[in-house]
């Protein structure tokens, strides 16, 4: 095992300033009104660095910054920003260790997901969108002999994104990467939980991009991202969060006539069919991993599998196994690579689950493992960490119908394909699904029944590239992680064109 | 108001913690008269958002759950939510409290260093 030292301490891999300011126009500059607010981390409760608290004067100047910077990079070769985009990837790579254990230090998440998942696939992401816009055509339909319809696609110009704190240089770099490689600047807004890795990463490659292509404002969601949400400046605004939130964003989107995306969450299920126990072998064994993949990042995923759907015939043996699969995590400090699972992000999370595991007992769900906050003991008592847990019960309890966004997974049982779609499908919500058989022809049907925008078909919680993500339902809009999100941060430019030297003959 | 609600609804399914009046009272100072919107989802979501009232715009696919009246307040305070999240919700009674934090979204209170938290019981 290695534990690493905490950003600050002797020979840690990863440092903090002990004030970050806005980043504007490619510098630092502190907020109009001189206001900061503290940024404690999850892992102990204590406050590690101080943060620029935004408002709509600060968010004025980054739009400045951004039109400023929007003309000439939208002009760039698309080569020239793949490079750009390689460049920071390559960055990021040669320093994975610091950005891991600053971000575990951030959101309260074991460094050995930062290091084998949120940091090399922030990487790949980049990697990923420099090969897109390289790859991108437009189109040409040739309408008649001298008529040519040709398509091209131009950036939007200066675009909003709005950062959840789960995954805070993952999910900016969800949204950073394709706005970047469609030739547009950004404004974006971390989120106030999580406002400080985006900054290390700032510092680290900063200087690969023009002056006001990124600017950062940092600030509460009221303050600085409603004024930046609403602005009549922005062409499209990206956002990560709640139905709320979500619907008031579209609202403002509706006053300025611009597009959006949302990934607004869901209630995953994850179905588990008869077979997948007709042999105790590896197939079984990764099964079970996956029925325990709803403690990865502390449950703090909107694809959570937070609905386990298990065929009756082999309920009573699976879920004996898998609450030893889950009894078996190990919680403890999130900068162990040993640690299996760490802290929520926050206070107020930490006492959102709370009042849900209150829900479920009260609405009869049963307790099968865990139920409770746990206290780890020493530094770690300040912080915010949740025993993994099993509810088992019925679909129709809150448990079942709620994002709890904790390590939470409710359990409820299905007789036969159709009773488990009929389960899956009975959300509001319809992000992800996982479906596990061994027979192609159940997981296939399954997996198409199921209305989600991704359904990992014996596997779960896998984020590649190359792989689109996105919501049914009210789920959101836009798909991520593909190069069809190069499309939701471009316009497409029409020329029609007649070659003919004769009148059409009306005039 | 009783008359917008679903007839179901006409017992009381929404309250506030003596905490979170305190609150709101503090917020109707700096923001003038509010509404709550109950979120779900991702991230925040299942949290209360707490806007100057008319700032989110409600419609036929929102329920108007109680009006909260708190003292001192010269005006109630609508508390809504979706219908069709109401339809899994309206078995349970809500609690708005607050808690330390710092939820995102548009909430009023988050610069406070605070968060609206929904409790739950059965009706």
């Amino acid at each position: 095992m290695t534990k690493y030292a905490a950003p600050g301490e002797n020979g840690s891999p990863a440092t903090y300033r002990t004030r970050y300011d806005h980043y504007i126009g490619g510098e630092y500059s502190p907020p109009a009104k001189g206001q900061y607010f503290e940024n404690p981390t999850p892992v102990t409760g204590q406050a590690f660095t101080e943060i620029a608290r935004g408002t709509a004067e600060d968010v004025e100047r980054a739009l400045d910054a951004a039109h400023g910077a929007a003309p000439s990079w939208g002009r760039t070769s698309p080569a020239d920003r793949a490079n750009i985009l390689n460049r920071i990837a390559d960055r990021m790579e040669a320093n994975l260790e610091a950005l891991a254990v600053a971000e575990s230090w951030e959101n309260g998440k074991p460094v050995r997901e930062t290091l084998a998942a949120d940091i090399p696939l922030a990487i790949d992401h980049f990697r990923y969108f420099a090969g897109a816009l390289r790859a991108q055509e437009g189109g040409i339909s040739q309408l008649d002999e001298d008529t040519v319809a040709y398509h091209f696609h131009e950036p939007l110009g200066v675009v909003a994104q709005i950062i959840p704190w789960n995954f805070p240089i993952l999910m900016a770099t969800w949204k950073l990467a394709p706005a970047l490689a469609a030739g547009n600047a950004v404004v974006l807004k971390p989120a106030e939980q999580t406002p400080a890795s985006i900054h290390v990463w700032m510092d680290l490659i900063g200087d690969l991009l023009p002056p006001g292509v990124v600017n950062i404002v940092n600030g509460f969601g009221v303050e600085a991202g409603k004024p930046l949400a609403s602005s009549p400046r922005v062409a499209k605004v990206a956002f990560t969060g709640e139905t709320t939130t979500g619907r008031l964003i579209m609202q403002y989107a509706s006053e300025n006539i611009i597009p959006v995306t949302l990934e607004l969450g869901g209630k995953s299920p994850n179905v588990f069919f008869s077979d997948v126990a007709a042999a105790n072998d590896d197939f079984y064994d990764k099964a079970l991993e996956g029925f325990a993949m709803f403690a990865l990042n502390q449950g703090e995923v909107c694809t959570c599998p937070s609905r386990a759907l298990v065929q009756s015939g082999i309920y009573d043996q699976f879920m004996g196994d898998a609450v030893k699969r889950v009894e078996a995590i190990v919680q403890g400090h999130p900068l162990d690579t040993d640690t299996m699972i760490g802290a929520q992000a926050s206070n107020d999370q930490l006492e959102k689950i709370l009042s849900y595991l209150d829900i479920g007992k009260a609405e009869g769900a049963k307790v099968l493992v865990g139920g409770e906050r746990n206290d780890l003991g020493g530094e770690l008592s300040g912080g915010y960490y949740v025993q993994p847990t099993i509810f088992e019960g019925d679909n129709k309890m809150r448990v079942f119908q709620e994002e709890i966004f904790g390590p939470v997974v409710s359990v409820a049982r299905f007789d036969d394909f159709d009773d488990a779609i009929k389960i899956a499908n009975d959300t509001l919500y319809g992000l992800g699904a996982g479906v596990w058989s061994r027979d192609a022809n159940t997981a296939y049907r399954a997996g198409r029944a199921i209305q989600a925008g991704r359904v990992w078909t014996n596997c779960y919680h896998q984020y590649p590239a190359h792989a689109a993500f996105g919501g049914y339902k009210q789920s959101g809009i836009g798909r991520e992680n593909h190069r069809m999100m190069l499309d939701h941060y471009q316009q497409t430019k029409n020329l029609l064109v007649s070659y003919s030297q004769s009148k059409l003959g009306f005039f | 108001m009783i008359a917008d609600r679903p007839p179901e609804t006409a017992g009381e399914r929404v309250a506030v913690t003596p905490a979170a009046a305190d609150l709101i009272r503090r917020l109707r100072e700096r923001h003038g008269p509010l509404m709550f919107h109950q979120s779900g989802g991702c991230c925040d979501g299942s949290s209360p958002m707490c806007f100057p009232a008319g700032e989110f715009r409600t419609g036929d696919s929102d329920v108007l759950l109680g009006d909260l009246a708190i003292d001192e307040l010269p005006e109630t305070v609508p508390v809504w939510m979706s219908a069709s999240q109401f339809q899994l919700w309206r078995h349970t009674h809500l609690t708005i409290d607050v808690v330390p934090g710092r939820g995102a979204g548009f909430s009023l209170e988050a610069p406070e260093g605070v968060r609206f938290l929904i409790r739950s019981r059965l009706l």
